[in-house]
């Protein structure tokens, strides 16, 4: 009987080492289904998607105090773009066969829609969007720098090198209409990838309506602080002084959308639990108990209550706080909600996946270093999009370079004395 | 005056429709021909799916938990080893008594499933007198009308054949792992080997050539219940086990429309 006890006790501990309770045989392999690849996955795409929302705020909404920052977050959002189906990809058990999304797409499957709404966004947006922007400047740079990048630069106008005032006042009016069309198609990019989530009512984390929404609310907060981080540090960089008022409203564009995003969140988990929700207790387990470090630390003490405080305390005492406190408070609030929401996907995509869907039991799983799925790939993957944008700004930033505008520092060399270092100040 | 109909006109319009007609049959002539090469169903050639409507129904009560099920799926369609690839496996469910002055109809529910309950059950270590009830549940995929796995399914690789079987072809599939996620029972996986998704597929090699799934035929107390909706046999097991139980399917509130029936269910079994 003692030998029986005991070889049952050996049973369960091979078969289920990392649950509490039941899960599924089928769930209780070594890692959750899906890993950090796809954490890493929508929050890239959130960062395109808020990104774009920035650059349009100039286009669209005429804010002119953003012009600086217009043709950096369009680059952003491109350098972002051009990697959010590299986690998808090689997540995939035959990514050989991915072109089938594209030749035989499955009509009902959110999946199954990617590729177009990223080919739509990819080469009907934003390519289009800064190529009108940049024609004119294509012209004249192909004129004056010799070289590869001459012609480069030749290569990029596409041979239409007419910069009467009409042809430029008609790239003008073509890139607003993009930029109109951009927005939805943001919102489509990254609502489409809450839908992913949101759509699947076997789970009960992710199955919501709400899901869409509160992933684009989060796209557009990650997407405006990505921009703050990268003008300063960019400014950083280049030891230039940075634009304080186009920091403040940025600032006060971050601010507003962090209260926007926090609510409806908020009203999420509210909601859940006050109907209390099929599997609420699960919820309320993992927020509590498995989630703890990545929810209530990351989530929402780092990444929304810290931001939130010092932002609104800037929208209040914006003119009796020293420029360099703000510049200083701007960075931290930037930084820590690029920290919360990548929490947040991960409470997301690993939430959904660390309760049985028998909402018996829980799992628990350490993100490993190698391998496909591990830190060090997804650090890869994060880091790549930063390459790509830093090669992009050395090609269309160019201080050297003259412009008609919209970029985050001018051509006249104007050497900084002291301001603009966020890191260093 | 409007031109008047003609026999000409008659005959054209009649011609037109005549070629339409013979260019539809032929299209899906040509549609089903195609499709019978690009899928794969390990069906023989001359089965036709939409002469049959297969149906599998538990008797919970009569299962014994021996897992000779488990045993013969893994075998006849050489499911991975391990404990977490199941086609098909079976949980056992312990209901211990309230403690007395709780208020409450049950205590806690203990359930288990070691490795699928394929090697049977262990002893529990539940002392007998605190035990309320215990019995054991057969899980298999649940054959849904409305099949989220299929919905969700990126480039069609699953997909619902005409006979009410829900089918993977490993050939298509892209392995992302979506039918996985929205399957609200737990019965897909990713297979290691293949890296594609698996299921259950009623053992199609099998029933499409008159046998039985290889986990019915096994079963010694006939706790698993398989048949034909359109072609009932004499003393149909399925239509008298319809008849004689009141039966339920799972999570019935997530609208998927569960084929799989099962009679005198807990309301502990999710």
């Amino acid at each position: 009987m003692v030998s029986e006890a005991t070889n049952a006790v050996n049973v369960i501990i091979e078969t289920l080492p990392r649950f509490e309770g039941y899960v599924y045989p089928n769930e209780s392999g070594p890692h959750p289904l899906w890993g950090f690849l796809i954490v890493i996955y929508p929050y890239i795409t959130g960062l395109v998607a808020g990104a774009f929302i920035m650059a349009s705020l100039v286009r669209v909404f005429r804010v002119k105090a953003l012009e600086p920052m217009y043709r950096l977050s369009l680059l952003t959002a491109l350098a972002f773009l051009l990697c959010a189906p590299l986690p998808l990809l090689f997540h995939l058990g035959h990514p050989e066969r991915s072109f089938q999304i594209m030749i035989t797409p499955h009509l009902t499957s959110p999946m199954a829609i990617f590729g177009f709404v990223y080919a739509w966004y990819l080469m009907a947006v934003l390519l289009l969007e800064l190529w009108f922007d940049y024609r004119e400047d294509f012209v004249e740079w192909g004129r004056i720098t010799p070289g590869w990048r001459g012609i480069l630069y030749r290569a990029f106008t596409l041979g239409v090198t007419d910069t009467s005032e009409k042809a430029i006042a008609l790239d003008m009016k073509l890139s607003w209409i993009i930029s109109i069309i951009g927005i939805p198609s943001a919102f489509l990019l990254h609502g489409y990838v809450g839908f992913i989530f949101g759509s699947i009512k076997a789970n009960p984390w992710w199955g919501n309506v709400l899901m869409p929404i509160i992933f684009i609310l989060s796209a557009i907060v990650s997407g405006i602080a990505l921009c703050v981080f990268n003008y300063m540090v960019l400014s950083w960089v280049r030891r230039r002084v940075l634009d304080m008022r186009c920091l403040d409203v940025m600032g006060m564009f971050l601010f507003y959308a962090l209260v926007v995003d926090a609510a409806v969140e908020a009203l999420d988990w509210i909601h859940r639990a006050y109907s209390a929700v099929e599997g609420f207790h699960v919820m309320e387990y993992m927020a509590r108990e498995r989630l703890f470090y990545t929810l209530s630390i990351g989530q929402v003490t780092v990444g929304t209550v810290i931001p939130l405080l010092l932002l609104g305390a800037l929208q209040v005492l914006r003119k009796r706080v020293p420029e360099l406190f703000r510049k200083r408070m701007y960075f931290a609030s930037a930084v820590l909600i690029l920290i919360g929401v990548f929490a947040m996907r991960w409470n997301v995509v690993m939430g959904g996946q660390y309760f049985s869907k028998s909402l018996r039991g829980v799992m628990s799983y350490k993100l490993e270093f190698a391998g496909i799925e591990g830190w060090f790939m997804g650090m890869i993957l994060l880091a790549l999009p930063f390459v790509i944008l830093t090669v992009l700004i050395k090609l269309f930033l160019s201080e050297k370079l003259p412009t008609g505008g919209h970029v985050p520092h001018p051509p006249e060399p104007v050497l900084a004395a002291g301001g603009g270092a966020p890191g260093a100040a | 005056m409007k031109h008047a109909v003609t026999r000409r006109h008659m005959l054209v319009a009649l011609g037109g429709l005549l070629a339409g007609l013979a260019s539809l049959a032929a299209a899906r002539t040509a549609r089903g021909a195609v499709k019978k090469v690009l899928v794969t169903t390990r069906a023989p050639r001359d089965y036709d799916p939409h002469q049959h409507k297969w149906l599998m129904c538990f008797d919970v009560d009569k299962c014994i938990g021996c897992g000779l099920c488990v045993d013969a799926c893994k075998t006849e369609n050489h499911v991975p080893a391990g404990p977490m690839y199941f086609r098909t496996w079976i949980e056992r469910y312990i209901i211990k008594k309230p403690e007395p002055g709780s208020g409450k109809t049950r205590g806690d529910v203990l359930v288990d499933s070691p490795n699928g309950g394929r090697d049977g059950f262990p002893t529990t270590t539940v002392p007998r007198e605190e035990i309320l009830k215990a019995f054991f549940v057969p899980k298999l995929c649940n054959l849904c009308e409305a099949s989220p796995c299929t919905q969700v399914c990126p480039v069609g690789a699953t997909f619902d054949a005409p006979d009410g079987a829900v089918l993977v072809d490993p050939n298509y599939c892209i392995g992302c792992g979506f039918c996985i996620q929205a399957c609200p029972y737990g019965c897909r996986f990713l297979n290691p080997e293949t890296r594609v998704a698996e299921k259950c597929t009623l053992c199609y090699h099998r029933i499409t050539r008159g046998l039985k799934p290889a986990c019915v035929e096994i079963c010694p107390t006939e706790a698993r219940i398989f048949g034909d909706l359109k072609h009932p046999v004499e003393n149909d097991p399925v239509q008298a086990f319809i008849q004689k139980h009141k039966v339920h399917t799972l999570k019935p509130h997530l609208g998927t429309e569960p084929r799989v029936l099962y009679a005198n269910l807990d309301k502990e079994v999710r």
